[in-house]
């Protein structure tokens, strides 16, 4: 029988601590969807993505009345729309707009898979679809997008990077009266994920089923409180185990919603995404879970270390409470969705070289960083390079998603709006890495062995 | 609709004359039947959980807590399927 405590300590996370599940994506395969004209091939696009996730919207809702919790996101991932290119030729502008149309029709908050897996060389209709991708962007509210230039397996694709830097400062300077949002919908990934539920970077990867459904799960507020009942003298080791506990049981409710909502779909379940995704709420922030454990502010020296703690006990907690776990899990640390990372970045605690060191031990990347408006294509393009370089060495996933925010300088903000939320403009480093980045070609994949 | 379907109801707030039959003659009215009730009251602060058998019930859980906060317009009322409580907390 259920005791007190439980349900009030359920109720409690929900109500005071933010809980709530981040995002049910639907994953839809659009291979056969692929014609070799380009309208023809739209049409059964719209079509296809619309017959399965008419009721997505729906049925997210009615779990939400039925456990009161709530479901933040629903969205849509689709295969990478580079093949259907490579297929049916023409302007890929036209598959995002078609993307837009269905996600606007179905009502869903983001639809992603504008993408292209470049990590060894472009095949046919990648290239386009790159060069497209600021003017897509631009032309639509809810397509987000994608490129993976690097791997542990194929190593880095320098050409790719060149191409990335370039893509998101267009995507930026095309979209500069709305925020620079552009950027922001746009992710460079080194190892990038086939079934990541999270936006911007989600796309149906192509060794995945039909149609699949998968959760993120969200809660640092409950941690952060988990760990503020904790007396200061308790040891790393029984942080580490409260973190586990809590993991535990978000992951379970985030599995109990995901197995429920792909059965009165009538899909499949594909993962539970173990991941703290932060939002810029009060009290929902990764950073003050680290600034919970000991850190007078994140981004001080020792963060790194509470960050690689965090991040493994969440996902040790988490794997024993789903069925199947999988996308990026891990602790998200995007610096403008986060209260506490804007506030230590505002301070100038947080610094770019921190949050690159972070990167090595969490999961994704340099994520939602809002960098001057005059820092030219190549400095973005060796920031891509460095964080693959950390993804590609440690076989892990990385991605950056920089700003940059067209006519602000270092000190002024910029303000997204809703889960984006806002932050300041962190300094680059002006030296230029332009040789480099000019030579293009390809860094070999790493040695798999002699790890030093 | 709900076979062998429960959910909780929790009422927080001041404690005040009638709360409990105010919550029991609304999950009455909708068909739910009262299985266990605990509470308790703690220097004024009433604290309730109900678990209620929702299998003929005529409402959605949803509905039900918006009729429930209805009748008792002072305090904070949640009503929860049980599944979540007993995913989260059993193994």
């Amino acid at each position: 029988m259920l005791n007190t405590h439980d349900i009030m300590e359920t109720i409690t996370m929900i109500q005071d601590e933010n809980l709530d599940i981040r995002t049910i994506t639907m994953g839809i395969s659009l291979i056969d969807c692929a014609d070799s004209d380009i309208d023809k091939s739209c049409e059964k696009v719209y079509n296809k993505t619309y017959r399965y996730a008419k009721d997505l919207v729906a049925t997210g809702e009615s779990i939400e009345k039925k456990y009161g919790i709530p479901i933040v996101n629903k969205r849509i991932s689709v295969t990478p729309i580079s093949m259907l290119v490579g297929v049916s030729g023409g302007d890929p502008v036209k598959y995002a707009k078609t993307l837009d149309k269905v996600a606007k029709a179905v009502g869903v908050n983001f639809i992603g898979g504008f993408s292209a897996l470049v990590q060894k060389g472009f095949s046919a209709g990648d290239k386009e679809l790159i060069q497209a991708i600021p003017h897509a962007l631009a032309e639509t509210d809810l397509v987000c997008s994608s490129v993976n230039v690097g791997s542990t397996k194929a190593g880095i694709n320098m050409d790719a990077v060149k191409l990335m830097g370039e893509t998101v400062r267009k995507a930026s300077e095309e979209t500069k009266d709305k925020q620079c949002i552009g950027a922001a919908k746009l992710v460079v990934f080194c190892n990038a994920v086939e079934d990541n539920p999270f936006m911007a970077g989600a796309f149906h990867g192509v060794g995945e089923a039909d149609c699949v459904l998968s959760v993120g799960v969200s809660g640092p507020g409950v941690v952060r409180s988990v760990l503020s009942k904790m007396p200061d003298d308790a040891s790393m080791n029984e942080v580490a185990e409260a973190i586990k506990k809590t993991a535990f049981k978000i992951t379970r409710m985030g599995q109990l919603v995901g197995t429920e909502a792909a059965e009165m779909l009538g899909v499949q379940f594909g993962i539970i995404d173990l991941s703290l995704a932060p939002t810029p709420a009060i009290g929902d922030s990764v950073a003050h879970i680290l600034e919970e454990i000991g850190l007078e502010k994140c981004g001080a020296h020792g963060t790194t270390a509470a960050l690689a703690m965090l991040n493994d006990a969440v996902k040790k907690g988490g794997v024993m409470a789903s069925s199947s776990v999988g996308g990026l899990s891990g602790a998200f640390i995007p610096v403008s969705e986060d209260a506490g990372m804007i506030d230590a970045a505002r301070k100038g605690v947080l610094s770019l070289e921190k949050l690159e060191a972070m990167t090595a031990v969490c999961s994704v990347g340099l994520d939602m960083i809002v960098i001057p408006g005059d820092t030219p294509s190549e400095v973005i393009s060796a920031i891509i390079a460095d964080e693959a370089a950390i993804g590609m060495v440690n076989s892990k996933t990385t991605a950056v998603r920089v700003i940059p925010a067209i006519g602000l300088n270092e000190g002024e903000e910029l303000d997204f709006g809703g889960l984006l939320g806002y932050g300041p403009v962190m300094p680059v480093r002006k030296q230029s890495p332009a040789k480099m980045i000019n030579r293009g070609g390809r860094i070999p994949a790493p040695l798999q062995s002699l790890k030093n | 609709m709900n076979k062998n379907a429960k959910a909780v109801v929790t009422v927080v707030g001041k404690d005040m004359v009638g709360i409990l039959a105010k919550v029991s003659a609304a999950c009455a009215e909708a068909q739910a039947n009262v299985i266990d009730v605990t509470q308790s009251v703690l220097e004024e602060f009433f604290c309730m959980i109900m678990i209620i058998d929702i299998e003929h019930a005529t409402a959605q859980v949803d509905e039900l807590q918006r009729s429930i906060s209805e009748s008792v317009p002072d305090m904070k009322v949640h009503v929860m399927h049980e599944n979540i409580f007993n995913s989260m907390h059993r193994i």
